[in-house]
């Protein structure tokens, strides 16, 4: 008995078809009665999509804009004591799920938080978190380190040679900036750029919890309130529609851009060799520089720390709503994680057989792009979309279960392919002959070659995946209410109430599950260190 | 007999014709600049490419319609005939089995062919233990063990230095004597043709002749 | 590809496995027999809220019955969720509406008669509904912190025009209904020039929430704004169980908008009888006598020596505004939108 080819790919594309097809389509059923025209000339509707793009542009260009000062600097530092360490800390922030930073941004940047107080204390005007000033702060927060690794790569990747070549011809730092680093800098930064600026465009827990008000709401927000706020399925939808047509258009662009980021998460930390002797002044300025970026990321970590360690502690961990909340989230994530990963491998075992036994390269592409939908759908739209093909069918609250964890595996389908996709066609390149001529197939092929090769790369996807579902606010935000509430969402209210030292555990309680899921996960799936 | 009927394939604007008898024990070495097609001709022999027209017949019979492993072929490459993360008692043991499943009797042949090839005691070391001349030997005693009747070697030499060389080649030479397959072999080096006394085929301007 | 198929179903296994336990963890805690579902918001049923003290001495007047807050995290969510849910709703009472709400709410055709009497009720205003119950009242205001702003702006025109640090938090009114006052509160004011008024006062504005107990709590009380949108009854509650005069109310010389706060019986119950009970149990000196220091709020009955002294020292409105149910339906859409685009711009 032999199964097709094909037929993991069908069924895991089938399933995206029902989880996202299925939404889409009553979407465009619907805004076939809406008057576009009038929506559009809306003048809310219009400042809600201008202010999308301008907080999304302005935070893709100060998370670039300090991105390459700080990794110039550590490229110039290979020696800075604990430089791995802080180049591991940059990785952890897209680990950390969005409302647990910013619970610590808040601790920091907020108007009583330590910043402001040492502001106030040199009598200097104190900093408003709210609006687009926070919007900026926590994108920051969350994009520069991941750009200053990804440009810090393409730097370490700058040969020897160059370097020797330029001490020998005795080249000032301007001509060596022109000439080596922005070379090396530069093919990076478009696909970045696009990167960066649809994750902005799409943010949604940070625009929700800093933006403060219709001044500064975004579209995802717009939609999030139609629904939740007004019940009014016309402007969800409206909204939605405009949201797929954008973000369409992004996702063309960040592809045709985004073909040479690798944003895989692990690190090598390797140090390198000194590559040439910096003046004193170009010294300081790049420790001030690295110790700045550093306190930036570290000091809302650090808040949180302190702020988790209150009387309140025992209250929260022990409080019935954190525990329900800690095992939805435990179910959610790890459920999503393991739907995402086979919806993933149903694809990729398909491409691969495509790309590597058909040489069918664009076919298997193609194929593989189903797993990205999510970036054309972002999350509430999808949501919209179940909304309005579930409510009149069943109450949509009582399946918030089933819903965020679709909702949330397909969020983290996008990372999980791209992660698995390298090791997949590696595996299958090198040994694709050896497989044929030996009839290894199927389940055989599973078991004896592909597992053992790539259960560290679905461990770590699995964790990824997890972590993501854990962290998320989206889907819950949607569809959470009193009945099924996960760990972010009770986060996300215990802030918007008083409660301020509850939401600190909370966050810490998040922030350590998130860590455990990632660890054991990893561990478990991925097996120990081999090969 | 292993007969290439008026056997084309194309791709990428390049195209190639084949037409050749090689009798049921002959051992056959392909020569020709690189690029010249002579994997193509072993690919498609082993049936990891399908031709576009032609036949190829083993016995009279076709054998474009059988998958790689169900056709009488088995193949030595120069690189990646072992699973890194496998021992050597698995790698060959999937010459009898793809999922592994051997029965006393198997395994007490699998030993004995890893002895032929002179490396007992070797079977429970991983691909990244052995040196490069010692794998390919895993890889040799795995076509022995298969005993299927068409032999493919693809440039399987190359990759080793000179004193290996000569021995794998000697090996392969014992393995030859033993079961007496029909072999086709890919080679840039006319010395290691001449050194199995095999006759000369040569690619040349995408057909296949033969050199004297 | 069995291998993978395999996979699948094993995937598939787990799910099923977990989401029984997930099943399992959601339904528990669902009560028995005579239970009373109320839908409310959630700070009604926080322990310092009105709703446990009701909740208990409720109990312990009928008996087998219970009473199950559900609370949501704003009166609109209230709404919205009734409307949602039609007539499959778990909910036998909803408690946490406003004048403002009413009509909207009746529109619905989920709600039944209350057969409660309201006619010897103390409010600021004649009551005619037969379905509302009103359990309390109060007056929008802007609470201000008199350790932030020495004089305190009198009217709208007034805090449109106020110095730079004066800056106010208000709430949603698609979410909140003192954002909806606010809303009202302006219109009736301002009329037609409202628009340009929520225009005007953009600049004070430090930033608007979902709900009143975010901008209050979190942000005013945390120092992070020195005037919030709240009731003129807030103050009371500092200065009764807090002992501090430090946060004040601003009466303005337009006047304040009113809000009732009410509850009702949904037609699709099962406990009719029990939910009229509850309704007027509402109007007990037991329930009235926890709204002033649980919810913040006048009652609506004569409670006497329970009315905390504190109270006397409250602002008073000079007029008081109110637009009538069925104008709010009519406008409030409109009204919303004009607000978002003025406060967006």
């Amino acid at each position: 008995m032999r199964l097709p080819w094909w037929s993991t790919g069908s069924l895991a594309l089938l399933l995206i078809l029902l989880l996202a097809g299925l939404p889409l389509l009553a979407i465009a059923l619907e805004a076939g009665q809406i008057n576009l025209p009038s929506v559009l000339s809306n003048a809310y509707t219009q400042r809600v999509i201008r202010f999308s793009i301008v907080q999304a542009a302005l935070s893709t260009l100060l998370s670039l804009g300090l991105a390459i000062p700080v990794a110039l600097a550590l490229s110039h530092e290979p020696r800075f004591p604990g430089r791995s360490t802080l180049i591991t800390l940059y990785s952890l922030s897209l680990v950390i799920p969005t409302v647990v930073a910013i619970f610590g941004i808040v601790a920091v940047y907020g108007r009583t938080g330590w910043f402001n107080t040492f502001l106030t204390s040199l009598s200097i005007e104190p900093l408003s978190l709210y609006g687009l000033n926070g919007i900026l702060l926590a994108h920051v927060f969350f994009n520069m380190p991941f750009a200053t690794r990804v440009l810090l790569q393409s730097l370490d990747g700058i040969p020897g040679e160059q370097w020797r070549l330029a001490t020998q011809l005795g080249m000032p730092y301007r001509s060596r900036f022109r000439h080596i680093e922005w070379p090396a800098l530069r093919p990076s930064l478009p696909g970045l750029t696009a990167l960066i600026f649809a994750l902005c465009f799409t943010s949604f827990a940070i625009v929700m919890t800093l933006g403060g008000g219709p001044r500064a709401t975004t579209i995802e927000v717009a939609i999030y309130q139609a629904l939740r706020f007004d019940f009014d399925l016309n402007m969800a939808v409206t909204l939605a529609c405009i949201q797929l047509v954008l973000c369409t258009v992004l996702m063309v662009f960040s592809t045709l851009l985004a073909r040479h980021i690798d944003s895989t998460i692990g690190f090598s930390g390797l140090l390198k060799p000194v590559r040439w002797r910096p003046t004193n002044t170009h010294r300081w300025i790049g420790i001030l520089t690295i110790s700045i970026a550093t306190m930036f990321v570290l000091l809302p970590l650090l808040g949180l720390v302190f702020a988790t360690a209150n009387t309140k502690f025992l209250t929260v961990i022990t409080d019935s709503l954190t525990l329900l909340a800690i095992g939805n989230t435990l179910v959610t994530a790890v459920v999503s994680a393991f739907l995402s990963v086979a919806l993933a491998l149903g694809l990729l075992i398909s491409t691969r057989h495509l790309r590597v036994r058909l040489h069918h390269e664009r076919a298997g592409i193609w194929l593989q792009l189903a797993g990205n939908i999510i970036l054309v759908l972002p999350p509430l739209v999808l949501g919209t979309g179940l909304f309005l093909l579930l409510q009149p069918l069943a109450d949509v609250f009582s399946l918030a279960l089933l819903l965020v964890i679709a909702i949330n595996s397909l969020t983290a389908l996008p990372f999980v392919v791209r992660m698995l996709e390298a090791p997949m066609m590696q595996a299958g390149r090198q040994h694709d002959r050896l497989l044929q001529s030996l009839g290894i197939d199927a389940w055989h092929r599973w078991r004896i070659i592909d597992w053992p090769l790539l259960r560290r790369p679905i461990g770590l996807a699995l964790a990824v995946a997890a972590t993501l579902s854990a962290g998320d606010l989206t889907a819950i935000a949607l569809f959470g209410s009193e009945r099924f509430k996960t760990l972010p969402l009770l986060l996300y209210q215990r802030m918007g109430s008083y409660r301020l030292d509850e939401a600190a555990v909370t966050a810490g309680i998040l922030l350590a599950l998130c860590l455990f899921l990632f660890a054991s996960l990893q561990r478990i799936i991925g097996g120990r260190a081999h090969a | 007999m292993l007969e290439l009927n008026e056997l084309r394939y194309s791709v990428a604007g390049l195209s190639w014709y084949f037409e050749h008898q090689a009798s049921t024990h002959s051992v056959n070495a392909i020569l020709g600049k690189s690029g010249s097609g002579k994997s193509t001709l072993l690919n498609l022999i082993a049936g990891f490419l399908q031709p576009q027209s032609g036949d190829i017949l083993w016995h009279g019979q076709s054998l474009l319609k059988l998958p790689p492993d169900q056709r009488p072929v088995t193949s030595l490459f120069q690189h990646h005939n072992l699973f890194p993360h496998l021992t050597v008692e698995q790698n060959v043991g999937l010459g009898l089995h793809p999922g592994l499943k051997l029965n006393p009797g198997e395994r007490q042949k699998l030993l004995n062919v890893l002895d032929q090839v002179g490396l007992p005691d070797q079977s429970h070391k991983r691909p990244a233990e052995l040196s490069g001349g010692e794998q390919q030997r895993v890889a040799l005693a795995r076509c022995l063990l298969r005993q299927r009747p068409i032999l493919i070697l693809d440039e399987p030499f190359s990759a080793l230095d000179a004193d290996t060389r000569r021995g794998m080649i000697e090996l392969t030479l014992d393995v030859i004597e033993q079961y007496q397959p029909c072999v086709f072999m890919v080679t840039h080096d006319v010395r290691d043709a001449d050194a199995m006394g095999a006759d000369m085929l040569e690619i040349r301007e995408n057909r296949l002749f033969h050199v004297n | 590809m069995t291998a993978n198929l395999f996979r699948i179903s094993s995937a598939v296994t787990r799910i099923g496995a977990l989401l029984s336990v997930a099943c399992f963890m959601a339904t528990t805690g669902h009560a028995a027999a005579r239970t009373l579902t109320v839908y409310t918001y959630d700070s009604f049923t926080a322990e310092w809220g009105p709703g446990p003290i009701i909740k208990k001495a409720f109990e312990a007047t009928c008996g087998d019955c219970s009473i199950d807050f559900v609370p949501l995290d704003s009166s609109a969510s209230i709404l919205n969720r009734i409307l949602l849910e039609g007539e499959s709703t778990k909910a036998d009472i909803v408690l946490g509406l406003d004048t403002n709400l009413m009509a909207i709410a009746e529109d619905t055709g989920l709600l039944a008669p209350s057969h409660v009497e309201t006619k010897e009720l103390k409010l600021p205003i004649d009551w005619e509904s037969d379905i509302f119950v009103p359990y309390d009242f109060g007056y929008f205001a802007f609470v201000y912190d008199t350790e932030a702003i020495d004089s305190p702006p009198t009217s709208f025109d007034d805090l449109i025009g106020a110095p730079d640090n004066v800056k106010i938090i208000i709430q949603d009114p698609r979410t909140s209904t003192p954002g909806l006052g606010l809303l009202l509160w302006m219109k009736s004011v301002y009329g037609d020039e409202a628009a340009e008024k929520w225009e005007a006062l953009q600049p004070r504005i430090l930033t608007v929430t979902k709900g009143w107990s975010e901008s209050y709590f979190s942000l005013f009380l945390n120092g992070e704004a020195p005037m919030v949108l709240s009731y003129s009854t807030s103050p009371g509650y500092h200065m009764a169980v807090d002992e501090t005069e430090r946060y004040q109310a601003a009466a303005f010389d337009e006047g304040h908008y009113l809000q009732i706060e009410v509850a009702a019986l949904l037609k699709s119950s099962d406990n009719q009888q029990l939910g009229q009970e509850f309704l007027t149990f509402l109007h007990s000196n037991e329930a009235q006598s926890a709204i002033p220091l649980g919810n913040v709020m006048y009652p609506v009955t004569d409670i006497g020596s329970a009315m905390p002294p504190a109270f006397e020292k409250l602002i008073q409105p000079t007029e008081v505004l109110l637009f009538s149910p069925e104008e709010v339906r009519d406008h409030r859409r409109n009204w919303v939108d004009e607000w978002l685009e003025a406060s967006s711009r």
